[in-house]
């Protein structure tokens, strides 16, 4: 999944460059998918066309107002997306927006777009009734880490855990 | 979780700064806001200062003004200059620590200690300033309430 690298942050854009891109944040349409697998490759180094079809038939087919996949348009081009959920329930937590990845492509960042796109999913989510936004990534990532804090996300009552999974 | 006093002063200090980077403000006046001793805050000072977190001006209107870059600067590069979070692996000698439960007492402690340094390597200057603002709304939010619920227990015990 992506996640890596900084989605963007405002407002450290070139003036000039804003005013030649008008954005928009719009839903993901299935034209949008080859600019998005290139994005998360760049990433990640590993091209995954399989699995982002298959991401954008449970999220992007449309009509479900808890499933979100949103890309930021610039001028025909797709430099952004974001994709969420409506998560109900989990361990007794009440519905939250639930963030799963989120990436901008490296040569549009530094000027706002991942911002954009966190608003516009919060916005999604408040819609489907929700009052709380959650994510999670490594604790290594400390650049994107920086993005969610600097949007205002502090650390939640949950704590993620995992093991191994032996014979 | 708790901070040494000299990385504490540091934090104060610097946050204070970057609040107005374009201020010069005095030791004395750090010293005094929060309540420290302006000897030991001298001494954090210079570390900052050696380190071109903040510039020292002299003369009438003088004192320290930040130089550093708020959306980029961490709570972490701010911590590694007076203390270290952990020690490494290969320099501790408590003992039992080589035991099995010295192990697995080990391993959640470290566990602690990450999620700790994760936490002060990704929240920049920029980002406490904003929760500043926000306490500080918070705050003044409250502050009516506050003044309404004194004058009324003040009112109640007034009556005969």
């Amino acid at each position: 999944m992506a996640m890596k690298g900084t989605p963007g942050k405002r407002p450290a854009g070139d003036p000039a460059r804003d005013a030649a891109l008008p954005l928009a944040i719009r839903p993901v349409r299935r034209t949008d998918l080859d600019p998005i697998v290139a994005i998360d490759a760049a990433v990640t180094g590993i091209e995954k066309r399989q699995y982002w079809h298959s991401v954008f038939r449970r999220y992007g087919a449309g009509g479900d107002s808890e499933r979100q996949f949103l890309v930021a348009d610039a001028g025909g081009d797709v430099v952004g997306f974001v994709i969420g959920e409506v998560r109900d329930w989990e361990f007794g937590s009440p519905p939250c927006g639930w963030v799963f990845a989120i990436d901008v492509r490296l040569d549009a960042r530094l000027d706002g777009i991942g911002t954009r796109l966190l608003d516009a999913i919060c916005a999604a989510f408040r819609r489907a009734g929700v009052r709380k936004v959650r994510t999670m990534l490594s604790r290594d990532n400390h650049l994107i880490l920086s993005f969610f804090r600097s949007q205002g996300m502090m650390a939640g009552p949950f704590i993620p855990l995992e093991m191994d999974l032996l014979h | 979780m708790k901070l040494q006093k000299n990385t504490r002063l540091a934090l104060y200090s610097v946050l204070e700064f970057a609040i107005d980077p374009t201020r010069h403000i005095s030791a004395a006046e750090i010293a005094d806001k929060f309540g420290i001793s302006p000897h030991h805050l001298a001494k954090v000072l210079s570390e900052l200062a050696r380190a071109g977190l903040v510039e020292s001006v002299r003369g009438v209107g003088g004192g320290y003004r930040f130089t550093g870059n708020a959306r980029r600067l961490t709570l972490m590069d701010v911590i590694q200059m007076f203390e270290e979070l952990s020690a490494p692996e290969g320099d501790r000698r408590e003992p039992g620590e080589r035991t099995p439960v010295g192990r697995a007492l080990g391993a959640v402690l470290s566990e602690i200690d990450e999620i700790a340094k994760a936490t002060f390597s990704s929240i920049t200057l920029a980002t406490m300033l904003r929760l500043i603002e926000r306490q500080q709304r918070e705050e003044a939010a409250a502050a009516p309430q506050d003044n309404g619920r004194r004058k009324a227990a003040a009112v109640r015990s007034a009556k005969p």
